[in-house]
């Protein structure tokens, strides 16, 4: 478990994380999300325990970082942005070593290695130095060094940066595999990410900490949420039909692939309504869509009305 | 104690991966042997001891020890693994004295592989060992000392480059207050009680002690304080400069 209660950092007048506060418990798969330079990694690195807050406190399985530094080290799997290692040793070397740092004996050490080798595909380079690895590799390396003593704190920062399609739905799935009886927090700014793997979401913009939801609350936040979209022949019928519906607010067209949007008033269901319109003027509609509402819609909404706030 | 020596090997170890230990190692054997055989004039002495090869391992020390402090902390910076070493289950001072300790070693290797001069000695004359030995000592322990000093800088920068840099400047004026050159200066202007503090400080004048064969204790503590304090600093630059 998670705790972090008011967290802040600042460095001289400048303040990178404000009052940040949070809790992840176990089974929950927290992303989190914000812009570049928002204060994502400055709070992961508060939590690892790597930078000392300015005010309040982070706490890893009860034990808090600053106090407690080893136990809650102990308890933690972290991968640093960029996923530094030791360039000059072999894969298998370089495990070894944080096997053996972080205490494993050696009938748990030899399975632990297997299991995270096996795991993230590390067989073919193992003899390798890591400095000759591609970046997926060296990624991969970073995971595996992460979840190699199979803590129950797991903090990824930017997992899947610079993997390809391939290589993210794996980390995507191993993340998935270990959700259940793990705590996880991961940082991305690839919202498919969020759907993929995150039960929960933080949003987090100028060091301020701005919405806490499920995917699934955030896309609710969407104007698109529960609005039908559709493509048809007759464009111009439809969008007469569709607007003289009273339960629909507004409907647009997308200028570049004619994509009719209808927008419901606030609370209705449109969905039944859209439907029985266009069979009574006859439109063939080609194909017809409930949205769920689209997050990176919200997540612009979010971030960027508070950046006027703060200019303002 | 056990991640000390785990740290201990994987430093150790990377100073092996790389080239650069044995390059390291072969220049510091010829340059002491240069220096003993021709301006310590080894030969023509004609004193069955070391004292032309001990002589010049302060200076000898001031380039190659940098050179070796350098990457200690300046490259985990660089490439951002300190993040990843000091997220591990290790505290500060494990962390410092491990890696000053692989350093050191490494050092104390090079020392050791100087052997060949010590059996030459042997051959051609009949030299006190006991004064050879406590040369070897005094030797090591202002090689850890140097050693210290430029693990200190080493963390206070991303760049080795600027780190040797500093380094060489800061051993150089350890080096040097012990020289009439500075101490001449501050006599003018200081009070006597100043200067011999100054004095005081100088690897040299504690180093000529043990490396004649007299071990006071005064010139072991001076080393090992020496030793500690700039580790001590090494951990608080660590701490102040991580972030950035």
């Amino acid at each position: 478990m998670i705790e972090a209660s008011a967290l802040t950092k600042r460095y001289g007048r400048f303040t990178a994380v404000n009052a940040v506060t949070f809790e992840v418990r176990v089974g929950q798969v927290l992303g989190f999300l914000g812009p570049n330079g928002a204060g994502k990694s400055t709070t992961m690195k508060m939590i690892a325990g790597f930078l000392s807050p300015t005010a309040g406190r982070a706490k890893v399985c009860g034990f808090d970082v600053e106090t407690h530094p080893i136990e809650a080290k102990k308890a933690l799997g972290y991968l640093p942005e960029g996923a530094p290692s030791y360039g000059e040793m072999t894969v298998r070397s370089f495990l070894e070593f944080i096997a053996g740092i972080r205490g494993l004996t050696a009938e748990s050490k030899r399975r632990r290695l297997d299991d995270v080798i096996g795991r993230l595909r590390l067989e073919g380079v193992l003899e390798q130095t890591i400095d000759t690895l591609s970046k997926g590799f060296k990624r991969r390396v970073g995971l595996a060094q992460a979840i190699l003593h199979d803590p129950p704190v797991l903090i990824l920062d930017e997992p899947t940066d610079g993997l390809d399609p391939n290589q993210k739905h794996e980390v995507r799935r191993l993340i998935n595999d270990m959700a259940e009886n793990k705590v996880i927090v991961i940082s991305t700014h690839i919202l498919e990410e969020v759907h993929a793997v995150c039960n929960r979401v933080v949003v987090i913009a100028g060091g301020t900490l701005l919405a806490d939801a499920t995917p699934g609350e955030l896309e609710a936040r969407s104007r698109y949420h529960m609005a039908v979209s559709l493509t048809t022949d007759e464009t111009a019928k439809a969008r007469e039909t569709l607007t003289a519906i009273p339960e629909v607010e507004t409907v647009e067209i997308d200028p570049q692939n004619q994509r009719i949007t209808a927008f419901p008033r606030k609370g209705q269901q449109i969905l039944m309504a859209v439907g029985d319109a266009l069979r009574a003027q006859g439109i063939a509609v080609r194909e017809l869509q409930l949205e769920t509402g689209r997050l990176d819609e919200v997540f612009r909404n979010i971030t960027q009305s508070h950046l006027r706030e703060a200019h303002a | 104690m056990k991640p000390i020596l785990t740290l201990f090997q994987r430093e150790l170890r990377s100073y092996f991966a790389t080239p650069v230990a044995y390059v390291f190692i072969v220049i510091f054997l010829l340059l002491s042997g240069a220096f003993t055989f021709y301006l310590g004039r080894f030969y023509e002495r004609g004193q069955a001891d070391l004292e032309p090869f001990f002589q010049f391992h302060p200076w000898l020390y001031l380039f190659l020890v940098p050179a070796v402090a350098m990457r200690l902390w300046a490259d985990e910076r660089k490439s951002g693994t300190i993040e990843l070493l000091l997220t591990l289950p290790v505290t500060m001072g494990q962390a410092v004295l491990a890696k000053f300790l692989a350093a050191w070693s490494f050092v104390a290797l090079a020392l050791a592989l100087t052997f060949p001069i010590w059996i030459t000695v042997n051959y051609l004359g009949d030299p006190d060992n006991g004064v050879i030995v406590t040369g070897y000592l005094g030797s090591l322990l202002m090689a850890g000392a140097y050693l210290a000093i430029g693990a200190c800088l080493s963390a206070a920068t991303r760049s080795q480059v600027v780190a040797f840099i500093l380094s060489v400047v800061v051993c150089f004026l350890f080096l040097l207050a012990g020289f009439p050159l500075v101490l001449d200066l501050f006599r003018a202007i200081a009070p006597q009680s100043l200067v011999d503090a100054i004095a005081g400080l100088s690897f040299l004048s504690h180093f000529n002690g043990i490396s004649r064969g007299v071990i006071d204790l005064r010139d072991l503590i001076y080393f090992l304080l020496t030793i500690g304090f700039w580790l001590y600093a090494n951990a608080v630059v660590i701490d102040l400069k991580k972030a950035d």
